[in-house]
């Protein structure tokens, strides 16, 4: 297990799916994390292991994978999730009095799981 | 078609080659392409599952609005002013509460303006004259895949010819794509930014003893280069996404960003953009500014407008279980708010308008199929910049626009309630 800070964003492969939710693609461009090699590794994960993330707010199983995009760089003790309906199971509803929730830096823990990643309707159905 | 405009990021670029009949195109980049591909539509207007005309699902939605006590309409960052316009004027007549995507994006931003003002400029004074790009907390190579060639980094402008006449430098809390393509990238530890900001202050006021050795995980020095670059250059765009908004210090960040932004105006030319995400999520605040003062958070519960980011926005609204029904326009709540404010939403009655089936769909009684802008209906809209940019309708289509659906809607608002 893990101690790390959980951030989300847009990614390029998510954005083309935005308006097509409801496919396999999106499931997959959304369902997974990102994090370092060296934490990839000592989780002792191989691609397409999965991993269960707690925050605060709630906890989610994902893929996990190291950099997808050669060169980039995510520092150890982060994850990076496309933003999405998987992100917004751990992400913070906190939001300051500015009515705008944390998506971004907030702290959870992570380790290597054998349970299933749910599929976007089981997932709607257990919110 | 040529000079076609894109609807889908802040960008909204207007110089797209599209071919009508086979969707053959020139230009787009993929979130474009993506955007004008064919996709799965909601097929028919529908209540609760049952296949119904227009005018009984319009019908059906606003008896819900109308008897609801407080209902949310949110969205509106996909669709054009002539529609948005409509919705805030139905959100007075159901005395319900108008808002939209900026308050789960750059919302804080926006009370961070309403505070310090915009340093701002155009697009296109980005891409003739800066010699300096920063992007802060933001990834156009993946959010806004135009924007680098057409005005922040490769754009060859009047002033600044190209890519060799322009310093990019990325600050992020992770190398992203986008730092391939800077001259200089910074790594700060996320939550950090407003302590970096204000040691920059420092730095270029003078003051750079008073720090200590490491702001934000970044050394001293890399931010005394990085305030020496600034000092040294004739134009300074920075770019800033969510980065700065989504995480501790929401539009505090911001603030700080623009003390010190007003701080290098006295001693070069600096100017702040916001890299806003949908096409027209601008003018989902600008409109709703002309029409009650406000640009979102809006509550018409009490038959007057009442700005509270705290109350209003949909995400603190939900989570209060302030509000008893909803209705989504060209938005996807379920999808993009936190679970717990979802959770609540799937217990209220909702209503949709879209073009596309989403995670919105899945829990809403009200389905109403609508055109898609910028493809078969038409418009107006804002770029990121605030810049007005004509939306085109290119192909004729049998489903209603929604500027016709929320007309109606209003038409019907003020029959229900006030009975003319």
């Amino acid at each position: 297990m893990l101690e790390i800070i959980v951030n989300t964003g847009r990614t390029q492969e998510q954005g083309t799916l935005v308006e097509d939710k409801l496919t396999s693609e999106y499931f997959q461009s959304v369902s997974y994390c990102e994090m370092n090699e060296a934490d990839f590794k000592s989780l002792g994960l191989v691609e397409e292991d999965r991993v269960k993330i707690k925050t605060d707010f709630g906890d989610v199983v994902l893929y996990a994978r190291k950099n997808v995009i050669d060169e980039t760089e995510i520092p150890e003790g982060m994850v990076f999730i496309p933003m999405g309906p998987y992100a917004n199971q751990i992400i913070s509803y906190e939001t300051d009095g500015t009515g705008t929730p944390m998506f971004k830096g907030v702290k959870g823990v992570i380790e290597k799981t054998e349970e299933e990643v749910l599929s976007i309707e089981d997932l709607f159905e257990v919110i | 078609m040529e000079n076609i405009t894109c609807t889908f990021c802040g960008s909204v670029c207007d110089d797209v080659y599209l071919d009508s009949r086979t969707f053959k195109h020139k230009d787009l980049c993929p979130l474009g392409e993506a955007k004008f591909s064919k996709k799965k539509r909601i097929e028919y207007p529908s209540i609760e599952g049952k296949k119904v005309s227009y005018d009984e699902a319009i019908d059906k939605a606003v008896e819900i609005l109308v008897e609801a006590k407080r209902p949310l309409l949110f969205g509106w960052s996909s669709t054009v002013n002539e529609a948005i316009r409509q919705g805030v004027i139905l959100s007075e007549k159901v005395g319900g509460i108008y808002d939209q995507c900026s308050s789960v994006c750059h919302a804080p931003g926006t009370l961070a303006l309403i505070e310090e003002g915009l340093p701002g400029g155009s697009l296109g004074q980005i891409k003739n004259r800066t010699d300096l790009t920063i992007m802060w907390g933001c990834n156009p190579v993946e959010a806004h895949p135009r924007h680098p060639t057409r005005y922040s980094v490769m754009a060859k402008g009047f002033l600044t010819k190209g890519r060799t006449d322009r310093k990019v430098v990325v600050v992020d809390v992770r190398k992203t794509v986008s730092a391939l393509m800077a001259t200089d990238y910074i790594i700060v530890e996320p939550g950090t930014d407003y302590l970096i900001f204000s040691a920059l202050r420092a730095i270029v006021s003078g003051n750079e003893d008073v720090l200590p050795e490491k702001i934000g995980g970044v050394p001293k020095e890399k931010l005394i280069e990085l305030a020496n670059l600034m000092l040294n250059s004739k134009y300074i765009t920075i770019l800033f996404g969510l980065g700065l908004s989504h995480i501790r210090g929401h539009d505090r960040n911001i603030e700080n960003i623009i003390k010190l932004v007003q701080l290098m105006n006295r001693h070069t030319r600096c100017i702040l953009q916001p890299m806003r995400g949908h096409y027209n999520v601008v003018g989902a605040g600008e409109v709703a500014a002309w029409e009650c003062g406000f640009e979102w958070a809006v509550d018409f519960s009490r038959g007057y407008p009442r700005f509270s980011p705290s109350e209003f926005t949909a995400t603190e609204a939900l989570l209060r279980r302030d509000v008893d029904a909803a209705l989504i326009v060209s938005s996807d709540p379920a999808a993009h708010i936190p679970k717990a404010a979802v959770s609540q939403l799937k217990k209220i009655p909702v209503i949709q308008i879209d073009p596309f089936p989403n995670l919105t769909t899945l829990l809403s009684n009200v389905i109403i199929p609508c055109a898609i802008t910028g493809l078969e209906a038409e418009g107006n809209s804002y770029r990121m910049d605030g810049v007005p940019v004509r939306v085109k309708k290119i192909v004729d289509s049998d489903f209603w626009s929604d500027e016709k659906i929320l007309r109606k809607m209003v038409q019907k608002a003020q029959a229900l309630r006030f009975g003319d």
